[in-house]
C-alpha cells in the first residue's frame, strides 16, 4: 500500500467570492480506503468532484499515476463515483441500470450478462434485475448505485456519503458490506462522509477537513490519539480540551496540577492545548486523586455512565463503569499516556468545556445528522 | 370481527359519500361540458331530420375519403414540422441560464397572448401573391411567389399556432432531468453524444408523447386555418364539418364526420402511444 495512485497538489477552488478549497495537498495509495471527514460544507464534495473531472480547480494539480488527470474528460477517467443522491436512471431496470457503463463501452452481450449477475449477487440483489427503479427501497438503490459503479471495473471509486439516507442498523450492514467488497475488488475507495464513527470504524487512512483546509490525515488511530489541533480532537469523538503549558519535556501543567506525560520537543514553558479523552480519566478517592471535583451530572449510556465534573469552574466529561452520585466529591486520576499535547493553533478555545452539555442536545444533533 | 368489519364499512361509505360531494362541481361540469356534447354527437350522427334511426350519415362518409386523407396528412406534416423546431429548442432552453430561460420561455408565449383568427390573418397577409413577402421578394428583383391558398401556407398556419403546445411539454420534461443523471451517464463512460442517446432522449419522451398529441389532434380537426390560408381546394375535414353545420345546416352528416373522425384520432393516439412505449421499452 505503498505506490502513490492519485496526487492532489496545491488544488485551490474558489466559486463566486468564496474560497472553497485552499491549497489541498493530499496523496492517495493504491487500494487504499481513504475517507475524507468534515463537517457539513467543509468541501468534501467539492474534492471528490475534482477527482471525478465535474470540477475543474482554479489552480494546483491532480495526477492519476503519475499523469496529469485535468485533461482527461470525466468519461474518459478510470475513476467511478457514487452520488450523494445515487442518481440512477428512472427510465431503466435494475439490470440495464447495472449494465448502463458496459454497454456504452460497447461490451459483448454475454460479458454484459455474467458481469450484471456477478454485480447484483455481490450486493445481494439476486432477483432484483426487473425491478424497476422506483419500487426499490433506500437500501437497495444505494447496492444498485454501488453495483452500476463497480461493473465498469473502476480504479478508483468515489463515495458522496452513500449512505446518509440510510437508518442506523441498514447503515452498519452497509458499512461492513462495502468494506468487504473494497477488499474483494481490491481497488481505491475515496469515502465521503461527516459521521467520525463511520470514518474511524472503515478507513485505513483519514482526512480531517474544515473549511477547505486540510486538518489532519493518518489512520484512525492517530487522528483519534494524536489529533494535531483542538479542531480535530473536538470533531473527533469526546474530549476534555483544557488550556496547558509544557514545562519541560514530559511535564504538562493545567489545572493546577502538574502532571507527567509522553509528549516532548516543546519550548520551555511553551503555552499548549491539552486534550484528555473521558474513557481515560479514572475515578479515584478524592485524597488519591490528582483534581478533584463535584459531580454535576451522571447519565447512564449502557456501557458506561457519563459524569461531568466541576473542577476548579472547568467541566470536564468522564466515561466510567463506577457510578458516583450528583453532588458527590471524586478524585480524577490521569495516566501519563492519556494526555496529548496539541501546539496552540487558530482553533486554541474555540471548543469549551463541557458546561453547556445536556444529553438532549446531543440528541438533538445526532437526530439531525440522520435526516441530513 | 364482526362489528370492526361494519365499523369500517360505515367509515368507508361515509369517506365515499365526501368524495362524491367534493367532486360533485366537477362531475356537474363534465356532464355538462363532455358528456352531454358528445351524447348529442352520437345521437345525431346515428338520426335523420326526423329524429329516426339512420346508418345512412355514416354511409355518406365514403365521399370525403379524399378529404379525411388530406387532413391527416397535413396534420401529420405540421406535426413532424413542430418537433423537429421544437425538440432542438426545448433542449436549448432547459440547458440555459435561469435568466436566458425566462426571455425565451416569453418569446415563445407571445404569440399565444393573440387571437388564433388575428393571427392567422396576418399570415394571409404576409402570403398573399401582393402580400409583404412577395413585395420583399419582388422588391431584390427575384419573381413573386404564390403561396396563399396552397398547403404549404395551410402548414404555416398551423406550425406557427400549434408550436407552442409542443414546445411547452417537451420543455417542462426536459428541464425537469436531474444533472445529477448527466453526470452519472459521464461516470460511467458516455460523451455528449451517449449522454443524450441513453439518458436526455429516453427521459424527455414523455414531452414529446404529449407534444405531438397536443399539436396532432387540433391541426387535424381544427377548422378556420385552412379556409383561410388554403382557400378552396384545400378545406381540411373541419372546415367540412363547419360547413355541414352552419351553411347547410345539416347537423346529422356533421356529427357523423366529427364522431368518425374522433375515433380517427384516438386510433392514430393509440398507435402512437404504443409506438413510444415499445420505443421506451427497446431502449430499457
Ligand atoms: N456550484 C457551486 N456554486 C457555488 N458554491 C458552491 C457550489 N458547489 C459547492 N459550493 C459551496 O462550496 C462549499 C463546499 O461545498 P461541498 O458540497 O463541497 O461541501 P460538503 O463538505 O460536501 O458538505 P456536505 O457534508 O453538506 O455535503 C459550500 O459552502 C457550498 O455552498
Ligand atoms: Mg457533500
Amino acid at each position: 500500500m505503498s505506490n502513490v495512485l492519485l496526487q492532489l497538489k496545491n488544488v485551490s477552488v474558489r466559486f463566486d467570492d468564496d474560497q472553497i478549497l485552499k491549497s489541498i495537498n493530499l496523496d492517495i495509495c493504491d487500494k487504499e480506503f481513504v475517507t475524507l471527514l468534515g463537517p457539513s460544507g467543509c468541501g468534501k464534495t467539492t474534492t471528490l468532484r475534482i477527482i471525478g473531472g465535474f470540477v475543474e480547480p482554479d489552480s494546483g494539480e491532480v495526477l492519476f499515476d503519475g499523469k496529469n488527470l485535468l485533461d482527461v474528460p470525466s468519461h474518459k477517467r478510470a475513476v467511478n463515483t457514487i452520488f450523494q443522491k445515487y442518481a440512477l436512471f428512472p427510465h431503466l431496470n435494475v439490470y440495464e441500470n447495472v449494465a448502463f457503463g458496459l454497454r456504452v463501452k460497447k461490451t459483448p452481450e454475454d460479458v454484459v450478462k455474467k458481469t450484471v449477475k456477478e454485480m447484483l449477487s455481490m450486493v445481494n440483489l439476486k432477483g432484483f434485475e426487473r425491478r424497476n427503479i422506483s419500487t426499490l427501497s433506500g437500501g437497495q438503490q444505494q447496492r444498485v448505485a454501488i453495483a452500476r459503479a463497480l461493473a465498469v471495473n473502476p480504479r478508483v471509486l468515489l463515495l458522496d456519503e452513500p449512505l446518509g439516507a440510510l437508518d442506523l442498523k441498514l447503515r452498519k450492514d452497509m458499512q461492513v458490506e462495502l468494506k468487504n467488497i473494497q477488499k474483494r475488488m481490491g481497488i481505491t475507495f475515496i469515502y465521503v462522509t461527516h459521521d467520525q464513527e463511520e470514518a474511524l470504524s472503515m478507513s485505513d487512512t483519514v482526512v480531517v477537513m474544515n473549511q477547505g483546509v486540510i486538518q489532519q490525515v493518518g489512520s484512525p488511530e492517530d487522528i483519534y490519539n494524536e489529533p494535531v489541533n483542538a479542531f480535530v480532537a473536538d470533531f473527533i469523538g469526546e474530549s476534555n480540551i483544557l488550556d496547558g503549558v509544557m514545562l519541560e519535556d514530559y511535564k504538562a501543567s493545567f489545572s493546577g496540577h502538574v502532571f507527567d506525560c509522553l509528549d516532548k520537543g516543546f519550548d520551555k514553558n511553551e503555552a499548549v492545548d491539552i486534550v484528555v479523552r473521558p474513557e481515560d480519566v479514572d475515578v479515584v478517592e478524592p485524597e488519591k486523586g490528582m483534581l478533584c471535583g463535584t459531580v454535576s451530572s451522571v447519565t447512564f449510556k449502557g456501557v458506561h455512565f457519563e459524569i461531568i465534573v466541576d473542577i476548579n469552574g472547568f467541566k470536564w466529561m468522564i466515561q466510567t463503569t463506577d457510578y458516583s452520585p450528583v453532588g458527590a466529591n471524586i478524585g480524577l486520576y490521569i495516566e501519563p499516556d492519556a494526555i496529548h499535547v496539541m501546539k496552540k493553533s487558530e482553533y486554541s478555545g474555540a471548543y469549551g468545556d463541557y458546561s453547556s452539555f445536556s444529553d438532549e442536545i446531543d440528541k438533538l444533533s445526532e437526530l439531525n445528522d440522520g435526516e441530513s | 370481527m364482526k362489528n370492526n368489519n361494519s365499523a369500517k364499512t360505515q367509515s368507508e361509505k361515509k369517506r365515499s359519500l365526501s368524495g362524491i360531494l367534493l367532486s360533485s362541481p366537477y362531475l356537474v361540469w363534465s356532464v355538462i361540458f363532455i358528456v352531454a356534447p358528445l351524447f348529442f354527437v352520437v345521437y345525431y350522427a346515428f338520426t335523420d331530420r326526423n329524429g329516426n334511426f339512420t346508418f345512412d350519415n355514416i354511409s355518406k362518409l365514403g365521399d370525403y375519403t379524399g378529404i379525411f386523407i388530406h387532413s391527416i396528412w397535413i396534420g401529420l406534416i405540421s406535426t413532424v414540422i413542430c418537433l423537429v423546431i421544437a425538440y432542438p429548442m426545448a433542449y436549448i432552453m432547459a440547458r440555459s441560464g435561469a435568466r436566458r430561460q425566462k426571455t425565451l420561455m416569453m418569446l415563445v408565449m407571445l404569440p399565444m397572448w393573440m387571437n388564433l383568427l388575428i393571427r392567422t390573418y396576418s399570415w394571409m397577409t404576409l402570403l398573399q401573391d401582393t402580400g409583404i413577402i412577395n413585395n420583399l421578394i419582388s422588391a431584390i428583383g427575384l419573381p413573386r411567389i404564390h403561396m396563399i391558398d396552397t398547403s404549404f401556407a395551410v402548414v404555416v398556419g398551423m406550425v406557427y399556432n400549434f408550436f407552442p403546445y409542443m414546445i411547452l411539454p417537451i420543455y417542462s420534461v426536459m428541464s425537469k432531468i436531474d444533472n445529477n443523471l448527466v453526470e452519472a451517464a459521464q461516470d460511467l463512460g458516455c460523451n455528449k453524444l451517449n449522454v443524450f442517446r441513453k439518458v436526455l432522449f429516453p427521459l424527455s419522451l414523455p414531452g414529446v408523447v404529449s407534444g405531438i398529441t397536443m399539436v396532432f389532434v387540433p391541426s387535424v380537426s381544427t377548422f378556420y386555418i385552412a379556409g383561410k390560408l388554403g382557400g378552396p381546394s384545400n378545406l381540411l375535414i373541419g372546415d367540412v364539418v363547419e360547413t355541414q353545420f352552419k351553411a347547410s345546416n345539416n347537423y346529422n352528416l356533421g356529427s357523423a364526420i366529427s364522431l368518425v373522425l374522433m375515433v380517427l384520432i384516438l386510433i392514430c393516439m393509440a398507435v402512437m402511444n404504443k409506438f413510444a412505449d415499445d420505443d421506451t421499452n427497446m431502449i430499457v
